[in-house]
């Protein structure tokens, strides 16, 4: 089966941006799928006060838990292993994949079957299997079907977003065995419901991302409406859960409130069908359940964010997704233009983290700093002002005090610098800032024709024949 | 394990080396949910527990402990039910049992799953289990798996009843985990059941039965006399 390596932005970024843009079929879907899930959103929270003060709540509890990160990781390691845990840690995705790799090796596993996780996407999961012969099947339906397809996930929550019921007849039609062309949503999803039943009966091992880890009760805590996740994790004889080192949160009474920020703000639900809380393998009494539990920690750039006080507020995030379902720029790309795993605003925050600025710089540019995303964040990470110290971070000298990410200072360049430099020293002086607008307003005639970026899809920018301040002495009585 | 090792403490020095946050409050969550937790006596905690499950399309049916089981056959023999999966060893499992069903084959889960996997992803149609509690607000069961009800009744056959308590109803999750102690013994698997399984990931569009229940079946048992 193939799989689309995730591709990395740099300059393909603009130009997947446009190829979208131009997409009116995919516009539609995504206007469409966005108008749906902010609508469903705002009809979870009718009283503002009781949102504004569980967001303020939320992003508590998430600040707190950040602020003892360390001993958390701790504590939940060691309750978790007192119940019969093993837990690892993966400063990266390849040593992730090599930690899972070996489990599956040990236990002779040939396939995998996965519950959604955006943390196995991250470390491109699936391929590493593959590539040492063990099958990974997706079982979230949104999933699987972008899997069959061959793609990645254009939205970290409704995975398929961008597909029509069309499109997905045509490729159940073509993809699975003995199955004939319907539209019919319900028989669409009897036909994924029939497939995957046995993949879940036969697997060796269920894998899982994990929402909240509970480090005062050792607990692993899953949310979902389709009930795979719980396939995935009782079913096979090993279940390994993978996540970011940020996901723990010391008590279980902080779960209540991030969980109905979660759901809420995700897809518009009081609560999923299924809220899923694992603190064990089984036990010698218990008839179900999987002999062995594993927890995956994986850093992969995030103690890069921790160690700035600023950036930290990115580890804030619950991976709802209103951010996304409420940008404007993601609403008109889409998922798959970000070309990284996680897209929309939280995707432009994290990814320079976890794939270094060189790679994702544009995603910071790419906004208009309007603020939707962080006036939804249930968690109220403050996005814009994150965008603009990336940008920043972009711009920097490479080897100076502002540089402190991978990747700092790999936008700067000579133009840009001494454009902005002169820029300031004109607007930095009066006199300099009058003579300088007097030789702009009477040479207009030299403007340029060609202005960069912005000539790209609009008209050049022309100074005016007078200057304000030519027009103000001209009315002088 | 040595790999793992150095990644751990190469992941704790760096937490440990980055700069100390002023240190946030400890979030006073108990004082939040009494704050805003809403006025109601148990009649109207019950009415707005089936609300929710009505919306996310579950089945709410009012009984008593003498009646529940008649009523269970009625609606198993309504569903086409032929093979009813029980706890190994539970009274409500008794009690049905001691009703003799006619057409109605009743299994007990009482071997490994790996024992009979097959059969269960094949040939069972439904299962009962009984609800620890319930929480009012997300129109939620509480279930609590154990050796006598495992996690996969809940889960893998086609409709899912459920025996519940209606003197056992939160008002929300806080409570709920306050008023049951679970911080201090959390099992295995602790779950919130709050509907069939469903999905909308193909065009937004509903559909029930995704890979769980397609039916949740909630038998509300209120003492003999109480009324609705």
């Amino acid at each position: 089966m193939s799989r689309v390596v995730p591709i990395h932005p740099m300059d393909d970024f603009k130009e997947r941006s446009r190829v979208a843009l131009n997409d009116p079929g995919q516009r539609k879907n995504f206007r469409g799928a966005m108008d749906f899930l902010q609508a469903k959103r705002r009809g979870q929270f009718p009283d503002l006060e009781e949102l504004e003060s569980l967001r303020e709540l939320g992003a508590s509890i998430r600040r707190y838990s950040l602020s003892r990160l360390p001993q958390l990781l701790e504590q939940l390691e060691a309750n978790l292993t007192a119940k019969g845990v093993q837990v690892h840690w993966a400063q990266s995705a390849e040593e992730a994949n090599a930690i899972a790799l070996g489990i599956a090796r040990r236990v002779q596993a040939r396939t995998i079957v996965k519950g959604k996780s955006m943390v196995s996407e991250e470390i491109g999961f699936n391929h590493a299997m593959e590539a040492a012969g063990i099958e990974a099947f997706e079982s979230d339906m949104g999933e699987y079907i972008v899997q069959l397809a061959g793609e990645a996930p254009s939205h970290i929550i409704m995975p398929a977003i961008h597909k029509t019921k069309h499109e997905i007849a045509t490729l159940f039609a073509k993809e699975v065995p003995g199955v004939a062309y319907t539209e019919d949503v319900d028989g669409l999803i009897q036909i994924g419901r029939r497939v995957l039943r046995r993949k879940f009966a036969d697997a060796d091992i269920g894998l899982s991302g994990v929402n909240f880890a509970v480090a005062e009760t050792g607990t692993l805590c899953l949310v979902e409406n389709e009930g795979n996740g719980r396939m995935c994790t009782t079913v096979p004889r090993v279940h390994i859960a993978i996540t970011g080192i940020e996901k723990v949160v010391e008590k279980l009474e902080h779960v209540p409130p991030l969980l109905s920020l979660l759901t809420r703000s995700a897809t518009g639900q009081s609560v999923t069908t299924y809220v899923n809380f694992i603190s064990g393998p089984r036990k010698a009494d218990e008839l179900d359940g999987p002999d062995e539990v594993h927890l995956i920690l994986l850093d992969n750039g995030r103690t890069q964010a921790y160690a700035d006080l600023q950036l930290r507020a990115t580890l804030q995030c619950i991976r709802c997704g209103a951010c996304m379902n409420h940008c404007p720029v993601y609403a008109r790309i889409g998922g798959h233009a970000y070309g990284t795993t996680y897209p929309g605003p939280i995707g432009a925050i994290i990814s320079p983290h976890l794939l270094g600025l060189e790679s994702t710089y544009p995603l910071a540019f790419a906004s208009t700093l309007c603020g939707a995303c962080s006036e939804v964040c249930p968690v109220k990470i403050p996005i814009p002002d994150l965008l603009v110290r990336l940008r920043n971070e972009a711009m920097a000298r490479p080897d100076g005090d502002d540089a402190t990410l991978r990747g700092s200072g790999t936008a700067r360049s000579v133009i840009d610098t001494t454009i902005w430099s002169v820029w300031s020293q004109v607007y930095g002086r009066l006199g300099l800032y009058r003579l300088a607008s007097w030789f702009m307003s009477r040479g207009r005639a030299l403007s340029p024709t060609e202005q960069g970026a912005w000539t790209r899809s609009r008209t050049p920018l022309i100074p005016a024949a007078k200057r304000l301040r030519d027009l103000l002495k001209e009315r002088k009585p | 394990m040595s790999a793992t090792l150095s990644a751990r403490n190469s992941i704790l020095a760096r937490l440990r080396a980055a700069p100390i946050a002023d240190a946030p409050a400890t979030p006073d969550v108990q004082a939040w949910s009494a704050s805003h937790r809403r006025d109601e006596d148990p009649v109207q905690r019950v009415s707005r527990l089936r609300k929710a499950l009505e919306a996310a399309h579950a089945e709410v049916h009012d009984t008593t402990p003498n009646d529940w089981a008649a009523l269970l056959l009625n609606l198993a023999v309504a569903k086409n039910v032929r093979r009813l999966l029980v706890g190994a060893d539970t009274p409500h499992g008794a009690t049905l049992q001691a009703c003799r069903p006619e057409g109605l084959e009743l299994l007990r889960y009482e071997r490994p799953i790996a024992a009979w996997r097959d059969a269960l992803f094949d040939a069972i149609d439904a299962s009962l289990t009984l609800a620890r509690s319930a929480i009012a607000d997300t129109g939620s069961l509480v279930l609590w798996p154990s050796a006598s009800e495992p996690r996969l009744m809940s889960l893998v056959p086609p409709v899912h009843f459920v025996l519940l308590d209606a003197t056992r109803i939160h008002a929300d999750l806080q409570s709920a985990m306050s008023a049951e102690a679970w911080t201090h013994a959390m099992p295995t698997n602790a779950l919130l059941v709050s509907g069939p399984s469903k999905t909308a990931d193909i065009q937004q569009t509903m559909a029930y039965g995704a890979h769980g229940p397609r039916e949740l079946v909630v038998l509300m048992i209120h003492a003999e006399g109480a009324c609705a």
